[in-house]
C-alpha cells in the first residue's frame, strides 16, 4: 500500500512527508534543527525513547492552545508550524533553566563535560545565569558498581536508560520510582544496581545525555601501573575499538585506526601491545570444537546433549542468562570470552615463556564494553586472588588518556602488534560486530567438519543489522541451522523459544548490545546516529577482507600455542585454562 | 429472580414500584403536618443516611437503634428502616427522614431513636429539637422541600441518592432502573443511542468537559476485537466527593450506564477504576454488580438480545494524576501511573492497546436518565453549551457544607448564598475556588456569572469535577495559592520537566513570599513561569496546575504586592509577616503574657508596661490570647 503523503508548513517552508512523520522528522528533512533532549531514535535498531517529557522541543502549531512537542506530534495536512517564535524560544529557555536548577553545578569535574547534551543546550539557549538557583535539589542516590557509576543527582529524567533497559534489553533493572520532584530512576524498591538484574551491558550509559550514568574509570590506576618500574604492563585491544576510537579524534565514523591505536598504546608506555583478536581465534578453536562435539553426539542419537549451543563471549549476555534463564545454564558454550582467554594464556604460557612472575604482570584490556570490567573481576577468573585480566578500560577512557598524554593521535605512524599474542586472523577481527562470531566459527567448523577447504569465507547471510537473523549452512550435505541475535530483548525471544521446546537452531550467536561490540556501552557516543554503527561494522569487514589469513585455525601462533602448551582443543589443559561454568544468579 | 426478557423486567418493576409507592407519593407532595401510627397512618418508613459522612457520625447505629425500638414496640412490620445514600446536607448530618410526612431530622444521634419512635412514629408528634432551624427566620422547618439548601437544587445525577436503598436492585428498578439498558438493547441501534447522547449535549463531568456522545462515537468507530468501557472513579480533588456519593447512593446507575456504553461502542468488558480509599463506595458497587449479575442484567446474553457485558473493579492507590485517562489506563495495566501523549486517544488505543472509552462517574450517572427522559428534556436544562445539571461539593467557609446539584447556568451567588446559606460567622465573602487544584479562584465580581464550562474557563478557572471551596476575609490568597500548589507538587507524577521542576520552583517562590522574603521580581517570576508551565506541560494536571497562582495573582494582585512590598498579610495568615506588640497604655504589667510566652520573648517589670522582643517572637499568638486587658495587638 502506498504511504499517504502530507504537506505542511514549517517556518514558512513547505515540506511533504509520509503520514505518521513527526514534526521533528519533517523539520530535519528541510534542515531545521529543533533542539531535543529526552528523545532518541537510533534508526535501524530498536533503540528508541520518545516519552515527550523534557519539553525542550516544543513548537508552535497554529490553532493549538498550547505548545506541541515536535518529537511526538505527528504532522497533519495543512499544519502550520513555527519553531523559533519568541514564545517558543522563551519556553524552551525556561524549561532548560528549570532542568539546570535541579542539576548540580559540577561541570568542571563531570566526566561528561564537553560531551553533555544538557551543557550543549545551555550554550545554545544562551543561558548566562540561573534564575531558579537556590531551589531545592531532589535527593538522589549515588552508586559505584564494578562497571557503571550512577550519579543520580545529575539525572534529568529523560528516561532513555529506562527505555533501553526495559524495552530494548528487557532486563528491567532501571525504572522510575517515587513521584513528582522526588522521582528518580533506580532498580525496583530503590535497590542498589549491583543487587539488581543489571547485566552491565552499559547501554544505559551509551544513551545517557548527561553525567548521571557513566563508566567506572580506571585510567588513573592505569597511569600508576604504567609508571611503576617493577610492573610489566601489557595490553590487549578488542576488535571493535579500532573501528571507533578514531571518532574521538575527529575522524569520520568507520575510520580504521588499528596501527595508530597500537602506536598510541606504545607511546603511553605499555610494555607489550597485544590483540584480543588472537584470543578470539583461540575462542573459535575451543567453541568450534565444542560445537562439533555436541553436534556429533547429537547426530549419533545422544539425547542428553542439548542444542543449540550458544556463544558465550559477551559478558553482559552471560549475566543475562545467569539472572533470567538459570534453567538453561547448560546450553551456552563453556568457552571463556576472548578477554578472559587472553588473560589466562598471558599469565601462564606467555608469562612462563618470558619468565615474568604473575604478581609483577599487569594485564589490561581495552574494550568497547562496560560489562568486561565486571567480567574480569569475577572470582572464577582469578588465581589465588590474582585476576587473569587486572582491569578493563573502555574505548572512551583510552581516548581520554591519549589526549591527557599529549599524544597527537591522528599524526601517529601505523605500528604493528607485538608477537606472539598480537597475531590474528580476519575471523578474529569480525568478532566485533553482530554475526561476526558466528561467521568466524562457520569458517573453521566447515573445514573441521567436512575436511574440505572453504572456497568463499564470506557468509553474507549472517551479516547485517536485523535484530534476529537465521541462516542454513550446507556442511557437505548436513544442513547446519544457525541464528544470530543482538540486543538482549531479541535474545530473550530465542531463549523463550528454547525454554518452551520450540528451538529450530543448532547454534546461536548472541551479543547483548545492538550492533554487537561496535555498539558497546564503552564506545564513543553515537548521539542517536545509527549511521555510526553501520560505518563501524563495515570497517571491521574491511579489515577482515584485507587480512591474508581469515580462518582462526590457520593462525600460526594459535597452532604454536596448542603444540607447545595446550595440546588439543577441549583437552585437559584447555578445559582448565579456557573454559568456565555458570551460576544461577536469579534475583528474587 | 433472573430477568430474561423485557417482560420479566416489567414484572419486577411493577412489584418493586408498590414498595416504593409510599416514598414516591410523599416526595411529590409537601406535607405540613406530621403523622404517626396512632394517628391513623398505616405504614411508615424511616430513611437513614448511609453516606460516608453520616456513617462516620454513627448513622449505622442510629438505624440499628431504631430497628431495636420498633421491634420492642412490636411495630417493626409496619415501619421500615431503610439505609439510603447521601442526602447531601452533610453540614447537618446524620440525617433521618420520616415517610410519609417528609419530616427531615438533622444531627441525629443514636440516643434520639427513642424519641423518634415514641413521639413521632407512634405518637405522630415531631421531635422539635431535631428539626432544621432556618438561620434567616429562626423558625424550624419540617419538610426538606422548605429548606433553602434544597429549594434551588435540581437532582438529576443524584436523583436516587437519599431516596432508595442503594443495596437493593429492585428499588433502583422501581425508579425506571435498567429500562434505558433494556430499551437500548431492544429498540435502538448503537448509533441511535450515541446520537441520543450527542443530542443531549452531555459533556464530561470529570473536568475536561468533552462531549460524551462524540467520545462514544470515536470508540464505536475504532475497529477491534476487544474494546473496553472504563468508569473513572478516581476522584482526587481535595474536598470533592460527588462521585463517591453517587457510587454510594446509586451504584446501579453506573452499572447500567456502563452496559449501555458497552452496547453503544461494541464492548463487552467494563472496568471501574476506583480509589481504594473509598471502601463504602467499593462495597456498594460490588453489591450492585453482584445483584445485576444475579438478575441477569450483567453477564451473557442480557435480556436475550445476545449482548453480553460484565464489569470488573480495579483499585487505584490514591494518585491524583491517575484521574487523567491515560495515566489511569497505565495504572490499570500495572504500569507506573503517569500520562502519555495524546494522540493516540484511548478511543483508538487505550487499555492493553485496545479502544477504550473512559467516562467519569457523574457523567455516567446522567446516561440512564437521558435515555429514559430523552435528549430534548436534558438539553432543555442548562445553558447554550453546557447542558443538564452539575453536582458540586460545597466546602470551606460556608454555612451549608454538603453536596448539591443545580442546573448549569445557576449563578455563584445562588449557590453560595441561597443554597450554601452564605458565609460562616457572618464574615465577608472573598473568593471561591472551583475546579480544585486545577481551577482558579473567582471573586465578588464573578458572583452573578452563570456557572457553566465555558464561563468558568473564560474567567481563568474551570469546572473541574465540581469542588467548590469558599473563602472569606480571613483567608490569605497567597496562602491559598500555596496550598493548592503544594498539593500539585505532591501529586505530580514527575514525568515532564515543567510540572516536576516548574511547579516546585513556583511553590518555592510562594513560600518565599509568605515567609516575608519576597520581592516584586518574584511576582513576575510567578507569572512568567506559570504561563510557561501551562504552555509546555504534558498532561492536564501540569497544564492547569499554575491556575490557582495565576488567578489569585490576577484577582488579588494588591494582596501579593502587600506581601512583598509592605511585608503585610491582611488576612493575618502569614505568620512571618505578623508583628505582635503591646500597647503601653493598656498594659498593667501583670506579667501573665511573659509567663505564657514559649519563646521568652516578652520582658518587663511587674506593674510596668511590657515589651515584645521581635527577634525572639515566634508569632504563636499565645500572649494575645492570654492578655486580659486587650493590650496586645497584631499587625
Amino acid at each position: 500500500m502506498e504511504e499517504r503523503q502530507i504537506t505542511l508548513q514549517i517556518d514558512h517552508h513547505f515540506v511533504t512527508v509520509p503520514e505518521g512523520t513527526t514534526i521533528l522528522e519533517a523539520a530535519q528533512k528541510i534542515g531545521i534543527d529543533i533542539p531535543t533532549l529526552c528523545h532518541i531514535d537510533l534508526k535501524g535498531t530498536c533503540i528508541r525513547n520518545n516519552p515527550a517529557s523534557c519539553r525542550i522541543c516544543v513548537v508552535e502549531v497554529e490553532g493549538r492552545r498550547n505548545l506541541a512537542p515536535a518529537c511526538a506530534t505527528r504532522c497533519t495536512e495543512g499544519m502550520v508550524v513555527r519553531t523559533s517564535t519568541l514564545r517558543v524560544m522563551n519556553a524552551r529557555k525556561i524549561v532548560a533553566e528549570l532542568i539546570l536548577s535541579d542539576h548540580p553545578n559540577e561541570c568542571l569535574t563531570c566526566p561528561k563535560a564537553g560531551n553533555c547534551e544538557l551543557q550543549n543546550l545551555a550554550l545554545r539557549f544562551n543561558i548566562r545565569e540561573m534564575p531558579f538557583n537556590g531551589g531545592e535539589l531532589s535527593p538522589r542516590k549515588r552508586e559505584v558498581t564494578a562497571s557503571i557509576v550512577r550519579n543520580m543527582d545529575k539525572c534529568i529524567f529523560c528516561r532513555r536508560c529506562e527505555s533501553v533497559c526495559n524495552d530494548v534489553q528487557t532486563v528491567g533493572a532501571l525504572g522510575a520510582i517515587r513521584r513528582g520532584f522526588n522521582t528518580t530512576i533506580a532498580p525496583a524498591f530503590d535497590k542498589m544496581m549491583s543487587d539488581s538484574e543489571c547485566t552491565y551491558c552499559g547501554q544505559c550509559v551509551a544513551v545517557c545525555p548527561v553525567g548521571a550514568l557513566t563508566e567506572r574509570d580506571h585510567t588513573n590506576r592505569l597511569v600508576e601501573d604504567l609508571a611503576d618500574p617493577d610492573k610489566v604492563v601489557i595490553v590487549q585491544t578488542a576488535p571493535a575499538v579500532r573501528a571507533a576510537i578514531g571518532e574521538e579524534f575527529g575522524l569520520p565514523a568507520g575510520t580504521l585506526v588499528t596501527g595508530k591505536m597500537v602506536a598510541a598504546l606504545r607511546e603511553l608506555g605499555f610494555d607489550y601491545v597485544f590483540d584480543t583478536d588472537f584470543a578470539a581465534d583461540l575462542t573459535i578453536m575451543e567453541e568450534g570444537a565444542e560445537m562439533l562435539n555436541r553436534l556429533a553426539r547429537y547426530l549419533d542419537g545422544d539425547r542428553s546433549v542439548r542444542l543449540p549451543i550458544l556463544t558465550s563471549c559477551c559478558p553482559a549476555w552471560v549475566n543475562f542468562f545467569e539472572h533470567q534463564f538459570p534453567d538453561l545454564l547448560d546450553i551456552p558454550s563453556t568457552a571463556r570470552s576472548p578477554q578472559q582467554m587472553f588473560g589466562s594464556i598471558a599469565k601462564t604460557w606467555w608469562a612462563e615463556k618470558m619468565g615474568i612472575p604473575r604478581e609483577r604482570l599487569v594485564v589490561v584490556s581495552i574494550m568497547p564494553c562496560l560489562a568486561k570490567k565486571y567480567e574480569c573481576d569475577r572470582d572464577e577468573f582469578k588465581t589465588d586472588g590474582n585476576p587473569d585480566v587486572d582491569y578493563s578500560i573502555s574505548t572512551r577512557e583510552l581516548a581520554r588518556l591519549i589526549k591527557r598524554a599529549n599524544i597527537s593521535f591522528t599524526l601517529l605512524p601505523d605500528m604493528d602488534f607485538d608477537q606472539p599474542l598480537g597475531t590474528s586472523t580476519g575471523a578474529g577481527v569480525i568478532f566485533g560486530t553482530t554475526g561476526g562470531v558466528m561467521e568466524a566459527a562457520l569458517r573453521s567448523v566447515y573445514e573441521m567438519y567436512t575436511g574440505k577447504t572453504l572456497k568463499d569465507v564470506n557468509f553474507q547471510a549472517v551479516r547485517g543489522m536485523q535484530g534476529v537473523r537465521r541462516a542454513t549452512v550446507d556442511l557437505d550435505g548436513f544442513e547446519l541451522k544457525v541464528g544470530i541475535a543482538h540486543g538482549l530483548g531479541n535474545a530473550r525471544h530465542l531463549l523463550d523459544d528454547i525454554r518452551h521446546g520450540r528451538n529450530e537452531y543448532h547454534a546461536i550467536e548472541i551479543m547483548a548490545c545492538p550492533g554487537g561490540c561496535i555498539g558497546g556501552g564503552g564506545q564513543p557516543l553515537h548521539h542517536g546516529n545509527s549511521a555510526v554503527l553501520y560505518a563501524r561494522a563495515n570497517a571491521l569487514y574491511r579489515e577482515d577482507a584485507g587480512k591474508t589469513i581469515r580462518k582462526s585455525h590457520e593462525n600460526p601462533f594459535i597452532k604454536t600455542l596448542y603444540s607447545e602448551y595446550l595440546g588439543k582443543p577441549l583437552g585437559e589443559k584447555a578445559e582448565h585454562l579456557l573454559h568456565t561454568h555458570y551460576f544461577n544468579r536469579s534475583v528474587q | 429472580m433472573k430477568i430474561l426478557t423485557i417482560g420479566d423486567l416489567r414484572t419486577v418493576r411493577s412489584e418493586a414500584v408498590k414498595k416504593l409507592m409510599l416514598r414516591e407519593q410523599s416526595d411529590s407532595t409537601v406535607s405540613e403536618g406530621s403523622s404517626g401510627l396512632d394517628t391513623g397512618t398505616a405504614r411508615m418508613q424511616v430513611l437513614v443516611c448511609g453516606g460516608t459522612g453520616c456513617k462516620a457520625s454513627s448513622s449505622r447505629l442510629i438505624g440499628e437503634r431504631l430497628k431495636e425500638r420498633l421491634t420492642e414496640k412490636g411495630i417493626a412490620d409496619r415501619v421500615d428502616v431503610i439505609t439510603t445514600g447521601c442526602f447531601g446536607f452533610c453540614e447537618k448530618g446524620p440525617v433521618v427522614k420520616i415517610i410519609p410526612d417528609n419530616t427531615f431530622y438533622t444531627q441525629v444521634t443514636p440516643d434520639d431513636a427513642d424519641d423518634i419512635v415514641n413521639d413521632h412514629i407512634i405518637g405522630g408528634r415531631r421531635v422539635e429539637r431535631l428539626l432544621y432551624v432556618d438561620p434567616k427566620t429562626g423558625q424550624s422547618v419540617s419538610d426538606s422541600k422548605h429548606i433553602d439548601f434544597y429549594r434551588k437544587q435540581m437532582r438529576v445525577a443524584l436523583r436516587n441518592c437519599g431516596f432508595i436503598d442503594p443495596e437493593n436492585i429492585e428499588e433502583y428498578i422501581a425508579r425506571d432502573g435498567y429500562s434505558a439498558l433494556a430499551d437500548s438493547l431492544l429498540h435502538r441501534t448503537p448509533e441511535e443511542v450515541i446520537d441520543e447522547v450527542k443530542r443531549s449535549g452531555l459533556r464530561g463531568r470529570g473536568g475536561g468537559g468533552f462531549p460524551t456522545g462524540v467520545k462514544w462515537g470515536f470508540a464505536r468507530k475504532s475497529v477491534s476485537d476487544v474494546k473496553y468501557v472504563v468508569c473513572n472513579a478516581d476522584e482526587g480533588d481535595p474536598g470533592a466527593f460527588m462521585d463517591r456519593s453517587i457510587m454510594e447512593g446509586d451504584p446501579h446507575s453506573i452499572v447500567e450506564a456502563m452496559a449501555v456504553c458497552g452496547y453503544s461502542i461494541g464492548s463487552s468488558e467494563g472496568l471501574v477504576y476506583i480509589r481504594a480509599e473509598y471502601p463504602l463506595a467499593i462495597h456498594r458497587l460490588k453489591t450492585a454488580i453482584g445483584q445485576a449479575r444475579e438478575y441477569g442484567l450483567l453477564g451473557e446474553n442480557i435480556l436475550g438480545t445476545g449482548f453480553s457485558f460484565d464489569i470488573e473493579i480495579r483499585y487505584g492507590a490514591g494518585a491524583f494524576v491517575c484521574g487523567e485517562e491515560t495515566a489511569l489506563i497505565h495504572s490499570m495495566e500495572g504500569k507506573r501511573g503517569e500520562p502519555t501523549m495524546k494522540p493516540p486517544f484511548p478511543a483508538e488505543s487505550g487499555y492493553l492497546g485496545k479502544p477504550t472509552n473512559v467516562n467519569n462517574v457523574e457523567t455516567l450517572a446522567n446516561i440512564p436518565v437521558i435515555l429514559t427522559r430523552g435528549a430534548e428534556w436534558f438539553s432543555s436544562i442548562g445553558t447554550e453549551k453546557s447542558k443538564g445539571t452539575k453536582v458540586f461539593a460545597l466546602a470551606g467557609k460556608i454555612n451549608n457544607v454538603g453536596l448539591i446539584e443545580v442546573p448549569m447556568g445557576t449563578t455563584l451567588r445562588e449557590v453560595i448564598y441561597d443554597i450554601g446559606g452564605g458565609i460562616k460567622g457572618g464574615k465577608k465573602f472573598k473568593a471561591v475556588q472551583t475546579g480544585g487544584p486545577s481551577g482558579g479562584c473567582l471573586t465578588e465580581k464573578h458572583l452573578d456569572i452563570p456557572i457553566d464550562f465555558d464561563n468558568l474557563v473564560a474567567e481563568g478557572s474551570m469546572m473541574g469535577s465540581g469542588g467548590m471551596i469558599v473563602m472569606d476575609e480571613d483567608d490569605c490568597m497567597v496562602s491559598v495559592a500555596r496550598f493548592y500548589l503544594d498539593f500539585t507538587v505532591e501529586e505530580s507524577c514527575g514525568k515532564c520537566t515543567p510540572c516536576r521542576i516548574g511547579n516546585k520552583r513556583l511553590l518555592e517562590t510562594l513560600n518565599k513570599i509568605t515567609d516575608g522574603r519576597g520581592t516584586e521580581e518574584d511576582l513576575k517570576t510567578l507569572s512568567t513561569l506559570g504561563k510557561v508551565i501551562k504552555d509546555t506541560a504534558l498532561c492536564g494536571l501540569g497544564q492547569t496546575s499554575p491556575n490557582p497562582v495565576l488567578s489569585t495573582l490576577n484577582h488579588f494582585h494588591d494582596e501579593y504586592l502587600e506581601h512583598v512590598r509592605d511585608r503585610k498579610c491582611r488576612a493575618r495568615q502569614c505568620k512571618a509577616l505578623l508583628t505582635y506588640f503591646i500597647n503601653p497604655a493598656s498594659c498593667i504589667g501583670c506579667h501573665l503574657c511573659a509567663k505564657n510566652c514559649p519563646a521568652d520573648a516578652i520582658i518587663g517589670d511587674v506593674r510596668k508596661p511590657h515589651v515584645i522582643n521581635p527577634d525572639k517572637c515566634i508569632k504563636c499568638g499565645m500572649c494575645m490570647a492570654r492578655c486580659r486587658f486587650k493590650a496586645i495587638s497584631v499587625s
